[in-house]
């Protein structure tokens, strides 16, 4: 699993990542209370929107940590936007994406960078 | 970059950082948005039991004459007339002990803040008015106020004082135990209590459509005051964030948002809060606009709507079916009672009726909105019977 500074994780498997966002990012949002996940077929580059949280308070955008295309979407999540908040490393998946690059996997930082990064906040 | 300018605390703030609230800036103040049970348990606690709010960025004041005449209804009839250059209520028919919700008006009759206003009960104190004005209006309020009326009255902002809420269906029980005879206040009453050694200052009102008291203490004791109603099991701390949805779905408007300086109180749907002997005197700021408005019809009307998907938030376009743009959200989010996104919007008159289906556009998508009658959630006050 690898990790942007926007909190969203990756996890690469073949062609194939699932992307989400981490418990650090679900514990600041608080009680998520709708999900918008993407249409399958979109493409997108690193950075642009993915999906969209909401928590009872505000609107957040989830960023594509890498270039790709959606492939799959938790369709749950719409029905139960709190699995966010309860399980946001794992069942809480947002989005499959084909990548293009696994190369742009290596630039995202792994799971002890990504704790370190947390410190500085 | 500018600098930040330090943010003020209010006398609770460690109270708050010891039970881990997050704090969030608010009208110039560092203010909890949510505690560690977080937004939707905090609303539902209050709904269902006794929340306790930190206030204390509000503007607490008092306005009293400066030559009173020592003759208590002489008194209160002069210090009413002098408040009522400014807003549209009958202040000078206010029973004694009995609080109302106003408006500062502008001369074109738009809303420069919604108060409250209470008349105390004692024959020495008839030469006076205690007012609450909003956070973020503070500064502009207490100096429209001070200069309109200087040479007859002074405002003196009660500055060392507290305002903690305690609000829901357990308030009254909860209260009961440190105050007995703050039972004996119906909504929109207010009176002054004895705790231990101070002086409480409480009205029977508050900003969620549940039963509660707002009281008035000073800084010093408000810690402990704070502290001992938390002791009681019925009460949880509740934040800005909880604070907004329950007034959302009480239909309460919030200033800066469903209210300002270019939306009159017939817009807003607030007529209630407009005397029928001022009206008749057009006696007031923007008498003759909010006179016309109630002839003719305003141009808009703030309406409640239940909203499909997504959350509609502030600045959301209202769209009628086939798309032309007729209004647009000024306060939106997700109501934990009715579980589902709701909002309060101005449109035409011609599309407020309760039914009316709308379309809110979020993310450019638009998404099923019916206007529905206010409240949203039916408001719980102690009403006299």
């Amino acid at each position: 699993m690898r990790f942007t500074k926007d909190h969203e994780w990756i996890e690469l498997n073949g062609d194939i990542a699932t992307v989400g966002i981490t418990a650090y990012a679900a514990e600041q949002l608080g009680d998520v209370v709708f999900v918008e996940t993407p249409e399958v077929g979109k493409v997108v580059k690193a950075g642009q929107s993915l999906a969209v949280v909401e928590s009872v308070k505000a609107a957040s955008d989830i960023y594509a940590p890498i270039d790709g295309e959606v492939v799959e979407t938790q369709a749950a999540l719409s029905d139960h936007p709190e699995t966010v908040n309860e399980d946001p490393e794992s069942a809480a998946w947002f989005a499959k994406l084909r990548i293009a690059d696994p190369a742009q996997i290596d630039s995202l930082m792994d799971r002890d960078a990504y704790e370190a990064f947390l410190d500085t906040l | 970059m500018q600098p930040e300018q330090a943010l003020l605390k209010t006398p609770l703030h460690s109270a708050h950082a010891e039970a881990k609230a997050r704090f969030t800036p608010f009208a110039g103040y560092d203010m909890p948005v949510q505690y560690a049970d977080g937004v939707l348990t905090e609303h539902r606690w209050a709904r269902e039991h006794a929340g306790l709010f930190d206030v204390s960025h509000m503007g607490p004041a008092v306005l009293h004459l400066n030559s009173p005449s020592g003759d208590p209804e002489r008194d209160h009839a002069a210090i009413a007339a002098a408040l009522e250059q400014l807003v549209p209520a009958d202040l000078q028919r206010l029973k004694r002990g009995r609080q109302r919700y106003t408006f500062l008006l502008n001369a074109n009759g738009g809303i420069i803040d919604d108060l409250m206003v209470l008349r105390p009960e004692r024959d020495d104190r008839q030469d006076r008015l205690f007012l609450v004005v909003n956070a973020g209006t503070k500064p502009a309020d207490f100096a429209l106020i001070g200069q309109a009326l200087a040479g007859t009255a002074t405002l003196t902002p009660l500055a060392d004082h507290a305002l903690i809420a305690l609000q829901g269906p357990e308030a009254a029980a909860v209260f009961a135990a440190l105050v007995p005879q703050a039972l004996d206040l119906s909504f929109m009453q207010g009176r002054w209590f004895g705790w231990e050694s101070h002086f409480l200052s409480v009205t029977r009102s508050g900003y969620t459509g549940e039963d509660g008291f707002e009281i008035m203490i000073d800084n010093e004791a408000a810690p402990a005051l704070w502290t001992r109603l938390l002791e009681d099991g019925r009460v949880r701390p509740i934040g800005l964030g909880a604070r907004d949805s329950l007034r959302l779905e009480a239909g309460l408007p919030l200033y800066g948002h469903d209210l300002d300086e270019s939306i009159s109180p017939v817009e807003a749907g607030l007529t209630f809060a407009l005397s029928k002997r001022r009206l008749a005197a057009a006696d007031f700021p923007g008498a003759a606009r909010i006179l016309g408005e109630l002839a003719d019809g305003p141009e808009r009307v703030r309406v409640g709507l239940k909203v499909q998907g997504a959350p509609a938030r502030e600045g959301a376009d209202i769209a009628t079916p086939d798309g032309a743009v007729v209004g647009r959200v000024t306060s939106g989010g997700f109501s934990p009672t009715l579980s589902q996104p709701i909002a309060l919007a101005f449109v035409p008159p011609a599309l407020a009726a309760p039914g009316t289906r709308l379309n809110a556009i979020v993310r450019g998508k638009p998404q099923p909105a019916e206007v529905v009658a206010l409240p949203f959630v039916p408001h719980r006050y102690a009403r006299q019977p």
